[in-house]
């Protein structure tokens, strides 16, 4: 690690400019908590460092016009403590406030959690089930947007490119019907590594579920959504039979390995079985 | 090895050095401001040894650049209280023998100041939860939480 | 092959008879032949006191004692210390409360080394207290907790 340089952006304005200036060879850093471990161990030497940490203007959650944007600055503690998303997608806040420990989560940020893109991020599933995209700002002053169920490639491998950054993540507020549930399974109460995460927003018409979302973490290379099981949900009337289906469907969508967290079958069978639990507490 | 200015606020105290981009805030007070209460036990954020308040919340300094801590204010242990004027924590830490071999304690008494500025009168829970981020090897918890509960409701408001 | 030998008891108010080779050691007596595991085959070499019991009154280190050598004694394991119906004795109680167990390895030895105390002197310093469980060791507690409980115990 010989000679890395930082530079803290004033604005977004200069954010842009910098990453235009700098591209490859800039390393955004902002809450630091997967970041600088992996400098530790020698995964990753940052020859630049672009520090947004204290960027007021990618620092928000806002309400406007029927739709939540969040500022990939922002922080996973105040992502859990938000009034706005704890009354709106109450799934997102839960996911945020399992996610590390206290200390982490007054610095990692929510743009941090998706563009690391491990496929064990906390915050992933509830934005996938959300509908989310994502906001990059790209050379050029250009901005682009894609949808969170594209924004994943491979292993921690995104649509990011070398002089682009994560600037925002928005998804249309859930009205006032829609059901949601998330449960994350660990292996402690605190500063737990996921080992599998279901969750579910479910848009109903009475009893039949006229939209399904269902995401899943940690039982694939990628935050995913469960399209299959979605298709099997949607215009349907829900009862036992049909969560069966559900079920069996997913263990064969989910692609889970055996790592030291957990066996292959161990995140197979829970991974279904918190599929039946969170669609029936979603529907309570 | 390019070096950059910084000025941190150490307990009440501005402080300077010349840093790397790469020292962490654990670095910078340890080696440059001699706060050795604030030990490094992990360096990666998975046991809070580290734990000190940045401006107002309670984070790693191993997870945080020094830099990232320009013109902040950083509390320590020894800015909760000191021997002539202990904090009610630190005399609750001693007298339910929570501190053991005291590695953890500094990081463990400056996450609990963060959790009663924040929520005065915790329920167990809430403060099991608090300090989730502050890993101890000897005392079980037990007394730890006992300490904390006991420093709340003698808390002036 | 040694010849064994009949050996009788009364542990925890029960009459118990049995043959045991001449060096058995009253541990593994207690502890596989009685089945009464709470007295523990810790250092056994006599110095870390996992393995007390009271022997007619008298804490002794069962991992030191030959079995023969207490042969018709009356001995009390921690398994005797509650009620029979369960209902703790106030020092188990007073342990738990003040959470003077962690890994609870030496437990036994210390509640029986309390009950020991506090039948001979009902109200004792810290002074005394740590003086008689100076033969008991503890790796976790830091044994702060442990004293505490023994002073809730004192009249």
């Amino acid at each position: 690690m010989t000679s890395t340089e930082y530079i803290k952006p004033s604005d977004l304005s200069d954010l842009r400019h910098v990453m235009e200036e700098y591209k490859a060879r800039a390393t955004v850093i902002a809450g630091g908590t997967n970041l600088i471990p992996e400098m530790r161990n020698g995964e990753r030497s940052p020859e630049l460092f672009i520090d947004i940490s204290d960027m007021t203007e990618l620092s928000f959650i806002r309400e406007n016009n029927g739709s939540i944007a969040i500022g990939a600055a922002t922080t996973i503690a105040e992502v859990a403590s938000s009034p706005v998303l704890l009354d709106s997608s109450p799934i997102l806040a839960s996911a945020a406030k399992q996610l590390g420990n206290p200390l982490t989560r007054n610095r990692a940020t929510l743009g941090g959690n998706l563009a690391n893109a491990s496929p064990c991020a906390d915050t992933a599933p509830p934005l996938l089930a959300l509908d989310a995209s994502v906001e990059i700002l790209s050379p050029g002053g250009k901005t682009r947007q894609v949808p969170l169920s594209k924004f994943f490639h491979g292993y921690k491998f995104t649509d990011l490119v070398k002089g682009e950054i994560l600037s925002g993540i928005t998804f249309p507020k859930p009205n006032a019907s829609t059901k949601g549930s998330h449960t994350k399974i660990g292996l402690r109460n605190a500063a737990s590594i996921c080992v599998a995460s279901i969750a579910v927003i479910l848009d109903m018409d009475g009893k039949t579920c006229r939209k399904a979302r269902v995401a899943a973490g940690s039982v694939a290379p990628i935050p995913m959504r469960a399209y299959r099981v979605e298709k099997l949900l949607e215009g349907k009337e829900i009862n036992a039979t049909l969560l069966d289906e559900c079920m069996a469907v997913l263990k064969e969508e989910i692609s889970p390995i055996s790592d030291i967290r957990g066996s292959l079958e161990y995140r197979s069978y829970v991974t279904a079985m918190i599929l039946k639990r969170n669609i029936k507490r979603a529907l309570k | 090895m390019k070096t950059y200015p910084v000025e941190i606020n150490v307990n009440g105290e501005w402080r300077k050095a010349e840093v790397t981009a790469h020292d962490t805030l654990l670095d910078a007070l340890r080696d440059s401001f001699g706060a050795l209460e604030v030990k490094n036990g992990c360096a990666q954020g998975d046991c809070g040894a580290c734990t000190v308040i940045l401006n107002d919340k309670a984070v790693n300094a191993c997870l945080t650049l020094a830099l990232q801590a320009n013109g902040k204010n950083v509390t320590t242990l020894k800015g909760v209280g000191t021997p002539d004027n202990p904090h009610p924590l630190q005399q609750s830490f001693v007298e339910h023998g929570a501190v053991q071999c005291g590695f953890c304690t500094p990081g463990m008494v400056v996450s609990a100041k963060a959790l009663l500025d924040k929520n005065p009168e915790p329920t167990r829970n809430e403060i099991r939860e608090g300090i989730s981020g502050n890993l101890c090897r000897c005392t079980g918890y037990t007394k730890i939480v006992e300490a904390i509960e006991n420093a709340s409701l003698k808390r002036e408001k | 092959m040694m010849e064994k030998r009949n050996v009788h008891y009364t542990v925890n108010g029960e009459f118990i008879e049995r043959f045991v080779e001449p060096n058995a050691l009253l541990i593994n007596v207690l502890r596989d032949g009685l089945h009464l595991t709470g007295a523990k085959y810790c250092c056994g070499t006599g110095q870390c006191g996992g393995c007390t019991v009271l022997v007619n009154g008298e804490p002794i280190l069962s991992c030191l004692t030959l079995a023969v050598a207490v042969d018709g004694a009356n001995i009390l394991t921690i398994e005797g210390v509650a009620e029979p119906d369960g209902t703790l004795d106030p020092i188990q109680e007073a342990f738990l409360d003040n959470a003077a167990i962690q890994c609870g390895y030496c437990t036994p030895g210390m509640v029986l080394m309390a009950k020991d105390l506090l039948n001979k002197n009902p109200s004792p310093s810290e002074d005394q207290i740590r003086e008689h469980i100076k033969g008991n060791l503890c790796r976790c507690t830091g044994y702060h907790r442990i004293v505490q409980a023994i002073k809730m115990c004192r009249e």
